[in-house]
């Protein structure tokens, strides 16, 4: 389980101070996929960074099964089973796809088992083991690669920011699909930062992030319609028509 | 053969014990074990030190080692190889040089090759330099190649140094001949004060020739690389210019790529980058559970595979 408790991140910008996370506190119970949204510049990926340990908190505490990690390095927070994929991946020159799935795992896997991996985020799998992670491939298949890289470790806990970003249409019915198993039970808990509404649906519990606050949750049942709605009541154009 | 020596041969040539095939293993200046084969007649120079290598024509998968390991300070070795690729032949070329030198006064190897490769032949040159010992002798390589590549001829060379050499200025030029293709990957690493100068130059000379020059480094500690290839079309022809460099602590890496173009027919391309491992790629090793520098090792082994 996942616990954070009056977490803060605050920035010096230009002499004044920015509050990109302000007191937020939330919990992610194991086994619960947990579906993060909210507007754009509203703190998700911050979020996710602070659970990550890529940032540091400025205020507040982050508890891990009951372990205060609020100090634990990415390095550490990696070791207890947390995961993190990037919204937009780093790139390596010389290091093949297989290499990378391999050093997710922790040992040299199978090439059945990379081809699974990548199989399920929608690529063809021979043609990408031996391919470069480096900039020979396209935003949509650098980010496919990065969400097999956390199919390829077991964890408790797997944060992917905006998988969906940069995904085409046909790829993005099969991620769903994969997400959906991953609720099944590959990972204990999943947060995922997501505008989609058909992962929305995989969600047992949704979490609105804006302004760097938690400004609603509940399960999917009750704050999607809640947010369809505001959607139509700050949109003029929309409020005229309907 | 001593416990260095075998260490020194399993570096620079991945030798285990002696080679199949024709070789000629030279040690502190002098030729220690040779052997010729039907096809590859290896001959000690009279005017000077060195040895030729004679391939048949025709010659097809048979394998050439040539490596040289310096065991003793003080050693000032110059060498001059001469390979001679007959027609139509295909071989592979393992060169190499190690130095092991734990005394006080510095050692050095000069090794001037030249290749002489004929019509349609196809050669593999791997050649790697390796340094060891903790001596405060300086270990000092200065390899110079010329290669004349007749038509249709293909010459792939890959070097590599990754580790131990206090200092090296490498000096490579090749002509290309008609439909003539070269090949050259170059994979360097240093650390500590070490020192590293290569200058290349491709003349492209003959219609369709080709070119591909990879330098990929990663500069370490105090460390100065300077890289100078310059591709020369003198005719219709392709050439592409690569070198990409990781820079890291206090080191200092010059890119100086070339390109000359003296036919209106040539299509020459260069590109070079210089950058500090991004934090991002750390990062995303680390959220593997692998701490910083165990990450920068992976970054930095696949950047030189």
């Amino acid at each position: 389980m996942l616990r954070l408790e009056n977490v803060s991140f605050k920035v010096e910008a230009e002499g004044s101070i920015l509050e990109i996370i302000d007191n937020v506190s939330l919990e992610v119970p194991d086994g619960e996929f947990v579906v993060i949204t909210g507007p754009n510049g509203g703190g998700k990926s911050t979020l996710a960074r602070l659970i990550m340990g890529i940032e540091k908190p400025t205020g507040g505490k982050i508890y891990y099964n009951d372990v205060d990690i609020t100090d634990l390095s990415v390095t550490e927070r990696a070791k207890l089973g947390i995961g993190y994929a990037f919204q937009q991946p780093p790139r390596f020159k010389g290091l093949t796809v297989r290499r990378l799935l391999s050093l997710a795992a922790g040992s040299e896997l199978p090439v059945d088992e990379c081809c699974g991996y990548l199989t399920s985020v929608g690529l063809c799998s021979k043609d990408y083991l031996n391919r470069e992670m480096d900039y020979s491939l396209s935003g949509g298949e650098a980010k496919r690669i990065e969400i097999a890289t956390l199919m390829a470790r077991k964890l408790g806990l797997a944060i992917f920011d905006e998988p969906e970003a940069g995904i085409d249409l046909w790829s993005f019915s099969m991620l769903v699909e994969s997400f959906k198993a991953m609720s099944k039970g590959s990972h204990k808990s999943v947060i995922i930062i997501s505008h989609q509404e058909r992962i929305m649906q995989l969600a047992d519990k949704m979490i609105v992030i804006a302004d760097g606050h938690v400004r609603d949750s509940g399960t999917k049942d009750e704050i999607f319609p809640r947010l369809m709605g505001e959607f139509n009541e700050n949109c003029g154009f929309r409020g005229k028509e309907g | 053969m001593e416990r260095i020596d075998s260490q020194l041969l399993e570096s620079v040539a991945d030798l285990h014990e002696v080679p199949a095939g024709a070789y000629n293993i030279r040690k502190n200046g002098e030729g220690f074990a040779r052997q010729s084969t039907a096809n590859i007649e290896i001959v000690s120079k009279t005017d000077k030190p060195g040895i030729d290598i004679i391939v048949a024509p025709g010659t097809k998968n048979e394998s050439i080692h040539i490596p040289v390991i310096i065991t003793e300070a003080g050693v000032n070795d110059l060498v001059y190889n001469d390979f001679y690729i007959g027609e139509d032949a295909d071989v592979l070329i393992v060169a190499g040089c190690g130095i092991h030198n734990s005394g006080d006064e510095k050692s050095q190897h000069d090794g001037i090759h030249t290749f002489h490769i004929g019509k349609n032949a196809r050669i593999k040159y791997v050649e790697k330099h390796y340094g060891q010992g903790d001596g405060k002798g300086e270990r000092i390589l200065n390899p110079v190649t010329y290669v004349e590549q007749d038509e249709g001829s293909v010459c792939e060379m890959e070097m590599v140094q990754i580790k131990g050499v206090d200092s090296s200025v490498r000096d490579t030029k090749a002509h290309l001949a008609a439909g003539a293709k070269l090949i050259v990957t170059e994979r360097l690493l240093t650390h500590g004060n070490q020192y590293v100068r290569s200058d290349m130059d491709v003349y492209l000379d003959g219609e369709d020739a080709s070119s591909q020059i990879i330098s990929r480094s990663v500069a370490k500690d105090n460390s100065k690389q300077i890289f100078h290839p310059n591709a020369i079309g003198n005719a219709k022809c392709r050439a592409h210019v690569q070198c990409d460099s990781i820079i890291m602590d206090d080191a200092t890496v010059s890119s100086i790529p070339a390109i000359t173009a003296n036919s209106a027919d040539a299509q020459i391309v260069h590109e070079a980058a210089i950058g500090r491992i991004n934090n991002d790629q750390l990062i995303k090793l680390m959220t593997f559970g692998m701490n910083e520098e165990e990450a920068e090792e992976v970054i930095i082994q696949g950047f030189l595979k």
